[in-house]
């Protein structure tokens, strides 16, 4: 703390405050995982089954990431208080000031706040794990631990009496844990970690009834989707820190490519782009991943399949949080993505054109989807487009904003359709077989729906408008006519599943369990919670061929039946077993109502300037762009030098706050100094744009964000945009009416009898053959052939060889032992025992067992003996 | 060398005194009682383990880079071969890592002896193998490091070739001889790089590392291929590294749970360390030239595990097949001649001893319950014995390689180093051997998914349903199973739910997994600095003309 | 001259006991003929102790004597025994040793 002390008094001017919420952030992901421990422990014997271990320590990080929040906004704003005076310091280091006086307005770099501590050291380098607060992740805590905890309370009614009750909070409260960590990553190595730990609780969660195998079969599904687009994430997280390895040693040394600030800072200091092509495969690669974990085409596929989880999970994780993560794995090191698509000039990027695909790719799909929560799901996919299209082109602050009010609207729609589901429709998510005229039984769910509705579609003055038609308005702004176009009619679209969706649940004639009709396997279900998947095997993994689905719910409900007749709770849901369609109860409605609400009016925490053509009000209402999107403003770096930060790491400081002092490493090693400020739309004389991201900054200068440009509104786009919306509704108002209220004869059956219709019904149907692709072909072709290829190799050419070496050696040691050793060796063994042998059978007859023959013998040998003697002396 | 600390006596007693254990159990109990043998081999490896904590709390970590405790006796003077040995941050968690999964072995051997029976003999083995391992990780001499090393072979001979399975006549035949035909050629080496690097050193000759470090490279680079080409030869069937893992998956299957937890668990590693002790700095030209060729092997492993793994139909041969790819990576980060990819290795050995070691003691106990490993007929683990199949989804979650368990901290580091290996390899080839890694950990992701979706999730088959003790305490609660229980019970025996002694010898796994997941620099602090001067001894023998 | 009829003498009892281990066979006979040839051998070592002047020819006798008395022991016990078990002491009819 010392260090940073005097780095303060050089900087004199840039005394932000800090606080201990923003200090104490990790304290935000930590309390939620200690809940998980605790659940898991002794969840089970807590009266709530451990809800309520969940509930406090979501409601703990609430209070700890609105605090965090608030400390934040002190922080910019005392930052710009000293701005002025930074402004007049700056300018006797006569660096970039000109531009600072022309906008009129000095706006300093904010540092982030980070705390860290020494998580794991190779060759030498200490990498550390902690919190690291700015704009962006302050924003997206707070929103993950706001969502996670009113979608904790709708779940204590929802999935009240589910045979795995414990388990369900345990992973979600994790979930939250691993969200949180990741936001708050101040290095790639964290944000693997919570990354990751995200897709377990999204296998766990997706496959919470796993006794079903389509359930298992999602759940994996998932997972492995993710997992394939992680492959990206390891390889771009290792090309990008060896890639800036050298620069960042050089230039910010303590850090390593692993933290944040160093590889943004490293991206736009022109190093990056003399490295060559590294920093685009890095790109490449990172983007992989976001393309798996936020659903974007083609690896979107696993997504629809994740609604086979509860309804609080589709919620809270395939729509409103966890799904963004690719998006704010793009936002957070957004330098680097920066250069290599070279987006500073308007280079087509890979991220703009997959966010593109996405959005018509998907909102077509919503289209034939007869299960409410796929509608939805495909719509999170879709609008996931419109946040990567807008990064790709330069609009982040409109593709960040997207994410903070989507997360609102479409989490609120998903409760809606949990809601629809628990007392509407007697557990099915079938719109065609069970809904229908519910918004008589369900005022205040169809009001919430209507509200989250407009605000998808970017209604006004919804939330939705605010931030998908900046997004918009931005792309076009930025230079990419074409695909403003395709967000545009992407609007259309959106406008046209929704009402579609919204009619054939609320209004015209009740069906089925909406209108109170219970099918035969209802009781299997009614004393148990459970939520009926419409499609199960039948649909989902199976070509469709033919026109109409029918045949194979009755499959499907049978399919289930199976399951759930052998044990039930009978304490559970006794208030709707044989009833109609009414509404839910308080602990659903109220997260609801508050989510709706937060639809109408989160798009006012950053409205357009819309009146600013007429000087009435001006910038402040952007509070997201005043707040979040950091500035794109060079930064002096001064090494202190001599400070490592290794010396006294240890266990012994457990907790200690002076661990901080090693861990910021920008104000322990480096003094930063705001060095004046670009208005972020500047632009140099000859129309060239300057500044961080656009030019390299001066030596001993770096950046951390570029300096991107918003776009200004003006009336003509957004009466064309609202038009756009309001045919859509038109359109498909129309069309509903004819096709599902009055049954008009031209449409019905128009599969059947025109072919273009029934190919492109098919297309659609089929989900553009992807799923087939992947499971028919790929995934089948590794699991069976290659794989059994592979055993096969082992067993028959490596074994094979190994037991052939074997064999031959054993017959060769046969042959041996046959031939020379029985043979020869032995041989000679056997023939001197053969020869004593034989030389005893010939002497046989000589022992005759006779006394006198032997006397005779040994008499007759004597005087042999002696003969022999007599001659020899004789002699 | 200095002696860092006068209690150098702690690694011969760590290391000798499971001996004169096993020496108790084999002379002074009687052969038809059951429970003395036990009680005394849970004694002795209790004591040894309490000098290994006595020795992880001696240790100087501020100096894990030297050798302490360093004893440097006479041993056999007339070839040079002295008693040697010391502990580093490299050996240190092998060596501790031994001592507690051998005594946690035995406490799970306690309730669950192989059909076999004789408990005097497996327990005395038990010890046996303890002090070849322990031994193996302290040795600083060559002649010594052999002779543990061997050591090892026979007592997991026996367990195979006497408690094993149905063909493990066949298994611990193959086993040994595999293993004999690589120490063959390793104990050439050896003798070959004594003989050169005594003419290197002037006809100074001695068996102990710190001369071998000195001098190995010296020898002429032609000549350092040669020898380190024996060495591969002798570590990687030990490993094993695609082609020589073809004993790996019939030693498993075949052997008792015991022997092939400590098989994953510990003898794989005396492969890894030895390529990281003696092969890589004492032959570094060598290392060099080999290092692409290991590579390559080791990529080639980690793919063709993995779909080996697909292809299984019996979960004790899945895992086994794993063990192929996961010392896959392993190898790789060995082969990238790096500080970064070798604290990986060292680090997915003891990550990979502790996730298969917990993955074999589930599949043990699945087929204690069972009598069967095969995957179609296992299903609904999770409704018949919900703990056990919590533990494998978790086992099976850290073998994947998850952030936040142990065995990422092997992997993840692994593949990032391919990405930039030692300065003399070739870069475009260990990124493409990154890619491919990467990839691995997809099918990994595969065939374990796979593997938990088959055996835990969904109803339990016709074959065994109902037999559980879960499932008949919720029948009794519905009360109209009277007839079915007692069915149920005079027909098979119950499967139980994870017991006493299965949880006191697996919590520690468990934990260890989860600490060593969450918070790495438990070990990469003893590690690395070891691992630094390692490399620099490397990189200083690369550069020699 | 004195010593060659005792040579002579010798000569012909070692004769005689030859043909009656070969001839006879009655056990106790060919015993009784090995103790002729035995003290045809003593006469001779006696005989060439005269002639040389030399006490250890009688010496040897001496042991001659001894053993031939424990040879007769041991040989009529056996031919005792084997009497008794056979009724028969006849050479002929004890060929066990044959091969």
């Amino acid at each position: 703390m010392l260090a940073a002390e005097v780095s303060n008094e050089v900087q004199g001017a840039l005394e932000l405050t800090s606080g201990f919420f923003l200090e104490n952030l990790w304290l935000a992901a930590l309390i939620p995982a200690i809940g998980f421990a605790l659940i898991l422990f002794f969840g089970k014997k807590m009266p709530n089954g451990g809800s309520e271990f969940g509930l406090a320590s979501m409601a703990a990080s609430l209070v700890v990431t609105s605090g965090a929040a608030w400390q934040w906004l002190a922080r910019v704003d005392s930052g710009k208080e000293k701005g002025e005076e930074a402004f007049g310091l700056l300018q006797t280091f006569g660096r970039s000031v000109p531009r600072a006086a022309e906008g009129g307005e000095v706006k300093p770099y904010i540092e982030p706040v980070i705390t860290e501590w020494v998580w794991w050291q190779n060759s030498g380098l200490e990498f550390g794990i902690g919190s690291f607060a700015d704009g962006l992740s302050v924003l997206l805590l707070w929103l993950v631990a706001f969502i996670s905890l009113l979608v904790q309370i709708f779940s204590l009614d929802y999935v009240r009496g589910d045979r795995r009750y414990t388990q369900f909070f345990a992973a979600l409260t994790l979930f939250s844990s691993g969200m949180l960590v990741m936001v708050m990553a101040g290095n790639m190595v964290q944000l693997i970690l919570g990354w990751e730990i995200m897709g377990l609780c999204s296998f766990m969660l997706i496959g919470h009834w796993w006794e079903d195998k389509y359930n298992s079969h999602s759940a994996l599904k998932a997972f492995f989707t993710v997992r394939v687009g992680d492959i990206g994430l390891l390889v771009g997280t290792a090309v990008i820190y060896f890639a800036s390895a050298d620069w960042i040693a050089e230039n910010l040394p303590g850090q390593s490519g692993f933290d944040i600030t160093a590889i943004q800072a490293w991206a736009l200091s022109g190093d990056s782009s003399a490295s060559g092509a590294a920093i685009i495969v890095g790109a490449s690669a990172l983007f992989i991943a976001c393309i798996g974990k936020s659903g974007q085409f083609p690896l979107h596929t696993w997504l629809p399949d994740a609604m086979a989880g509860p309804t609080p999970v589709s919620s809270l994780l395939h729509s409103s949080t966890m799904v963004v993560a690719g998006v704010f794995l793009v936002s957070r090191i957004y330098p680097v993505f920066w250069e290599a698509f070279n987006i500073a000039n308007g280079g087509l990027s890979f991220i703009a054109v997959i966010g593109a695909i996405t959005i018509v790719a998907a909102a077509l799909l919503a289209f034939v989807q007869d299960d409410i929560k796929k509608v939805l799901a495909y719509s999170t996919v879709s609008q996931l487009g419109y946040m990567m299209l807008g990064l790709g082109t330069g609009a982040w602050l409109p593709a960040v904003f997207h994410v903070f009010t989507h997360a609102f609207f479409k989490c609120c729609l998903f409760l809606c359709a949990g809601s629809i589901s628990h007392s509407g429709s007697h557990h099915s998510f079938d719109m065609k077989k069970d809904m229908g005229g519910l918004r008589k039984h369900m005022p205040v769910t169809f009001g919430a729906w209507i509200v989250s509705s407009l605000a998808l579609t970017g209604m006004i003055p919804f939330a939705g408008f605010w931030s998908k038609d900046e997004i918009v308005d931005n792309v076009g702004n930025n230079g990419y006519t074409f695909l403003m176009w395709v967000g545009l009619f992407g609007a259309l679209l959106t406008a046209m599943y929704m009402t579609r969706a919204t009619y054939l649940t609320f209004f015209g004639e009740p069906r089925g369990a909406a209108a109170g009709i219970h099918h035969d396997d209802d009781h299997g279900f009614a004393t148990e919670f459970h939520e009926t998947i419409l499609h199960a095997e039948d649909i989902d993994r199976e070509l469709v061929t033919a026109g109409a689905p029918a045949k194979s719910l009755s499959a499907a409900a049978a399919h289930s039946e199976d399951h759930h007749d052998d044990d039930g709770h009978d304490d559970h849901h006794g208030d709707h077993g044989d009833h109609g369609p009414h509404e839910s109860g308080k602990l659903i409605t109220v997260p609801i109502v508050i989510l709706a609400f937060l639809a109408l009016t989160s798009g006012f925490a950053n409205p357009t300037p819309l009146v600013h053509p007429f000087g009435v009000a001006g910038e402040s209402v952007e509070r997201i762009k005043t707040y979040v999107e950091p500035r794109a403003v060079p930064v002096d770096i001064e090494v202190v030098g001599g400070v490592s930060h290794a010396d006294d790491h240890g266990d012994d400081h457990g907790d200690d706050h002076s661990e901080e002092a090693l861990a910021p490493a920008s104000v322990d090693q480096l003094s930063l100094v705001g060095n004046g400020v670009l208005a972020a739309d500047a632009e140099g004389e000859d129309g060239k744009k300057e500044g961080c991201g656009f030019t390299t900054p001066a030596e001993g200068s770096v950046c951390f964000f570029p300096a991107v440009s918003h776009a200004v509104p003006t009336y003509g786009k957004i009466a064309l945009a609202l038009i756009i919306v309001l045919v859509g509704y038109a359109l498909a108002g129309a069309f509903c009416v004819a096709y599902y209220g009055r049954k008009d004869e031209r449409l019905v059956g128009l599969t059947e009898r025109n072919a273009v219709a029934r190919g492109g019904y098919l297309f659609l149907k089929n989900k553009y053959y992807l799923d087939i692709l992947y499971e028919r072909f790929i995934v089948r072709f590794v699991a069976h052939p290659l794989s059994k290829a592979a055993y096969w190799v082992n067993q028959n050419v490596l074994d094979g060889t190994v037991n052939k070496v074997g064999e031959t050696s054993k017959n060769t040691g046969t042959w041996i032992y046959n031939n020379i050793d029985q043979k020869v060796v032995d041989g000679a063994v056997n023939g001197s025992g053969t020869v004593a042998s034989e030389t005893g059978h010939g002497l046989q007859s000589t022992q005759s067992g006779k006394v006198n023959q032997y006397g005779a013998l040994i008499f007759g040998a004597a005087a042999v003996g002696a003969i022999v003697l007599v001659i020899l002396n004789v002699n | 060398m200095n002696n860092l600390t006068d209690s150098n006596w702690v690694l011969s007693l760590g290391t000798f005194l499971p001996l004169l254990g096993a020496v108790v159990i084999m002379f002074f109990t009687s052969k038809d009682d059951d429970q003395t043998p036990k009680v005394i081999g849970i004694v002795t490896a209790a004591a040894t383990l309490a000098v290994g904590v006595y020795t992880l709390i001696q240790f100087d970590y501020d100096q894990a880079d030297r050798l302490q405790f360093f004893v440097d006796a006479e041993w056999i003077e007339v070839i040079s071969s002295g008693y040697t040995i010391g502990l580093d941050g490299i050996s240190l968690p092998l060596y501790f890592l031994s001592m507690v999964v051998t005594l946690l072995v035995m406490i799970y051997t306690w309730d669950n002896m192989p059909d076999a029976g004789n408990p005097k003999a497996f327990y005395s083995l038990m010890l046996i193998l303890q002090t070849g391992m322990a031994g193996s990780f302290i040795a600083q001499d060559l002649i010594l490091f052999f002779v543990f090393f061997e050591v090892v072979l026979l007592p997991m001979y026996f367990m195979i070739g006497v408690w094993g399975g149905e063909q493990r006549k066949y298994a611990s035949l193959k086993f040994f001889l595999y293993t004999m035909f690589g120490s063959a050629f390793m104990l050439v080496a050896f003798l070959a790089l004594f003989f050169q690097a005594g003419d290197a050193a002037g006809g100074v000759e001695s068996f102990g590392f710190a001369h071998l470090y000195e001098f190995g490279a010296l020898i002429d680079r032609d000549v350092q291929v040669w020898i380190f080409a024996g060495m591969f030869l002798g570590f990687a069937v030990k490993v094993p590294m695609f082609p020589f893992h073809t004993w790996l998956p019939d030693a498993h299957t075949q052997a008792p749970t015991q022997g092939s937890v400590i098989l994953a668990a510990i003898l794989l590693k005396l492969g890894t360390y030895g390529f990281v002790r003696i092969a890589l700095p004492m032959l570094p030209k060598g290392a060099e030239a080999w290092a692409p060729v290991i590579g390559i092997l080791a990529v080639i492993g980690i793919i063709y595990g993995a779909l080996g793994c697909l292809a299984q139909t019996d979960m004790k041969r899945l895992i086994a097949f794993s063990s192929v790819a996961h010392m896959g990576y392993v190898m790789l980060g060995i082969s990238t001649l790096t500080e970064f990819g070798i604290n990986a290795a060292l680090y997915g050995m003891v990550a990979h001893g502790l996730i298969t070691g917990m993955l074999f003691f589930v599949a043990g106990s699945v087929k204690h319950r069972y009598h069967t490993l095969e995957i179609k007929r296992l299903s609904g683990m999770l409704l018949q014995m919900p703990k056990m199949g919590w533990i494998l989804g978790f086992a099976a979650m850290a073998s994947l390689g998850l952030p936040g368990l142990a065995g990422f901290w092997g992997e993840f580091p692994a593949i990032l180093s391919a990405y930039n290996p030692n300065e003399a390899l070739s870069e475009e080839l260990f990124r493409v051997l990154m890619v491919v890694a990467a990839v691995g950990t997809v099918l990994a992701a595969a065939y374990l998914l796979w593997l938990y979706q088959r055996t835990a999730f969904g109803e339990p088959g016709d074959e065994f349903k109902g037999q559980s003790e879960v499932e008949q305490g919720k029948h009794e609660g519905l009360a109209h199973s009277l007839s079915s229980a007692a069915n149920d019970h005079g027909d098979h025996e119950v499967i139980k739910d994870v017991q006493r002694t299965e949880w006191i010898a697996w919590t520690p796994f468990l934990i260890a997994i989860v600490v060593f997941g969450v918070y790495p620099q438990l070990m990469f602090q003893v590690l690395d600095p070891a691992v630094t001067a390692l490399v620099e001894t490397i990189n200083a023998g690369i550069k020699l003309p | 001259m004195l010593a060659a009829n005792f040579l002579l003498l010798a000569a012909v009892l070692f004769c005689i006991g030859v043909f009656g281990v070969i001839a006879r066979r009655n056990a106790v006979m060919v015993l009784m003929s090995i103790e002729l040839v035995l003290n045809s051998v003593n006469l001779n070592l006696i005989a060439f102790a005269l002639m040389n002047d030399d006490v250890d020819g009688q010496v040897f006798a001496l042991f001659v004597i001894g053993i031939a008395a424990a040879e007769v022991g041991v040989g009529l016990a056996m031919v005792l025994l084997i009497y008794r078990n056979r009724r028969s002491i006849s050479l002929d009819e004890l060929s066990e040793l044959k091969g």
